[in-house]
């Protein structure tokens, strides 16, 4: 196992060091000086020349990147030009509102997808399986911002059900004010979800293995739970690993619409507020999380599915 | 199979033959033509028309607020959805707003559409060097969440519809690359592709005329989702404020710009919602549908 996770973490790296160069480009690609552009409205001449000389940006453009990388790996990704503190330090505040987020949709989205797809599989075909796909069909086209801001006028700014805005004070808090926004969140994902569990359900039902375990005389239930079910939880946790990326991209709008203090709403300020290193930060973090998120998938196969050894 | 049944039974059954063959005719029809792609199809045919003709027809600026109109005005015979808080007619403003939305969604994805395949069809068919650097660089784009690629090219492009079509221009490819590449990997071992090499057919010909056929079903299913994808991007930072500017309609800004007056008029909010709404269960349709009818029968 361990060797495993070793040649996991390894095959990150190119990866890895493919964000970072997107990161590194970021400002250069921008037009004028990087120098400038990163210190903004303190670009003195002084300041600008002693950036410069701290970034070797008078160096070819890889020693630069090398410069880049060294001091990302030290944890320092510059300053932001707005606040005039360490972006990574920023990063650690607004971190945790994210993560939080993103794990409560994906939850929700679980917790919305499960018996949905339990239903139209176990009634194929019925009036309940018709309504379960069209469920699937809106959820997905539906536009996180759109149902968003409606869950928000609707329950929050007229019938003061959840509050308007915030992050909530301990746990139970963040569960309180993170509701609706995850919620959002988790609708278009468990579109996904529905659509893969209840056609695994349907084809993990007519196995071999799950007739042997009819024939033996165990009740419905227990053979639905332990033999189709967690069959068919293993396809469909792939694709919410994927989708949890997805939902770290649609914590942009809707911690912008919530006013959650995350990572999300704080690319999009930074980008009204040209306060580049802010972006590459969030970039940089962003891409972090979704390669470690891919870690725990291949991890907690070996958990969902003892047949996978490493 | 017509055919094979003449042979084997011998000469008599010649009607029966093709009886079964023009009932294995109707079938194919039936799968190409069937329900879903039906349905996809007739709620994308009627929106198109919505958004070509009602801006000609209608006698109302989208943009300009019109002070000779009421202002949050319910539905009405003048008005089929009402006005907005500048006097402005709603029905007007989202067939405008649908016209850049859905010219962004078709310009976006047609061109990550060619060059993902294309690109796809050459690693796929050519392995080596290639093959490897494009299989790391959709790594890395695959890795990226969509919204935030776009997002951080948009802010190194500067605001706008169009540079958002860029954006999408840069990502989008990833995907369509990597599903025609492992199309490709499976139809380029197909014994008439070895055949076709063995005749001595140019790499360039039996790409084009023997491998992309049978690739580029999956690329057109994935395309439907695509352009919904695309649209709900280009909607949702244009609701952020770093897509389409006001006065101009499009349907994630109306969306923001309804925010104000939720509690005075929620109409304005939902309308635009729905009209993305429809456009995607309308190309989510036609998606399922084609996967269908394109489906080699089984």
């Amino acid at each position: 196992m361990t060797a495993y996770v070793m040649r996991r973490l390894a095959y990150m790296i190119p990866v890895f060091l493919l964000i970072s160069l997107f990161v590194f480009m970021m400002v250069r690609l921008v037009p004028g000086d990087p120098a400038t552009i990163m210190l903004g409205q303190r670009a003195t001449p002084e300041n600008v020349a002693a950036l410069r000389q701290k970034l070797h940006l008078d160096a070819p453009l890889w020693v630069q990147y090398g410069t880049f990388v060294g001091n990302m790996l030290r944890g320092d990704l510059g300053d932001s030009l707005r606040q005039q503190r360490p972006v990574m330090d920023i990063l650690g505040e607004r971190l945790p509102a994210t993560l939080f987020l993103v794990a409560y949709a994906g939850i929700l989205s679980v917790l919305l997808s499960a018996p949905l797809a339990t239903v139209a599989a176990l009634r194929r075909g019925t009036w309940v399986d018709q309504v379960v796909r069209l469920y699937v069909l809106l959820a997905l086209a539906m536009p996180a911002y759109w149902i968003g801001m409606m869950l928000l006028q609707f329950f929050a700014v007229k019938s003061h059900i959840f509050p308007v805005a915030g992050y909530g004070e301990g746990f139970f808090g963040h569960l309180e004010s993170l509701f609706l926004p995850a919620l959002s969140m988790a609708l278009a994902v468990s579109s996904i979800l529905i659509r893969s569990l209840r056609n695994s359900i349907i084809e993990t039902m007519g196995a071999d293995y799950v007739r042997t375990a009819r024939a033996k005389g165990l009740g419905g239930r227990s053979v639905f739970t332990w033999h189709v079910l967690r069959n068919s939880a293993m396809a469909t946790a792939t694709i919410l690993a994927v989708n949890l990326a997805f939902m770290v991209g649609g914590t942009v709008i809707i911690e912008s619409i919530f006013a959650i203090p995350g990572i999300g709403s704080l690319i999009v300020k930074a980008i009204f507020d040209r306060d580049y290193p802010i972006i590459q930060g969030v970039t940089l973090a962003v891409g972090i999380m979704v390669l470690f998120i891919n870690l725990a998938t291949d991890l907690s196969y070996a958990v969902l599915d003892p047949r996978i050894k490493y | 199979m017509a055919a094979e049944a003449t042979l084997a039974v011998g000469s008599a059954p010649l009607s029966a033959a093709a009886v079964s063959q023009s009932s294995d005719r109707k079938r194919t029809l039936q799968r190409v033509l069937n329900p879903l792609l039906i349905a996809g199809g007739i709620v994308i045919l009627l929106l198109t028309l919505f958004v070509v003709i009602y801006p000609l027809v209608s006698p109302y600026n989208p943009r300009d607020p019109d002070f000779l109109q009421p202002t949050f005005a319910p539905s009405s015979w003048a008005h089929p959805l009402g006005t907005d808080n500048f006097g402005r007619d709603t029905l007007t403003r989202l067939a405008y707003g649908g016209r850049t939305d859905i010219l962004i969604g078709l310009a976006a994805t047609s061109v990550t559409l060619v060059v993902g395949t294309v690109l796809g069809l050459m690693a796929g068919y050519y392995g080596g060097w290639f093959d490897n650097i494009l299989m790391r660089l959709v790594d890395f784009f695959l890795t990226m969440p969509y919204l935030v690629l776009v997002i951080a090219i948009v802010a190194i492009l500067g605001t706008g519809v169009w540079n958002i079509v860029y954006a999408i221009w840069i990502v989008g490819w990833v995907a369509y690359a990597r599903i025609v590449r492992a199309e490709t990997l499976v139809a380029s071992r197909l014994e008439y592709v070895e055949a076709a090499r063995v005749v001595g057919m140019g790499e360039f010909r039996i790409m084009l005329r023997h491998i992309l056929p049978n690739v580029i079903s999956a690329a057109i299913v994935f395309a439907m989702a695509d352009i919904v994808l695309n649209v709900l991007v280009t909607s949702s930072l244009s609701f952020l404020g770093l897509g389409e500017q006001p006065p101009n309609p499009e349907w994630g800004l109306m969306v923001a710009e309804a925010r104000d007056f939720f509690l005075r008029d929620w109409r304005l909010m939902t309308y635009p919602g729905i009209a993305v709404l429809i456009l995607g269960a309308g190309f989510g349709l036609l998606g399922d549908g084609l996967a269908q009818a394109l489906r080699p029968k089984s």
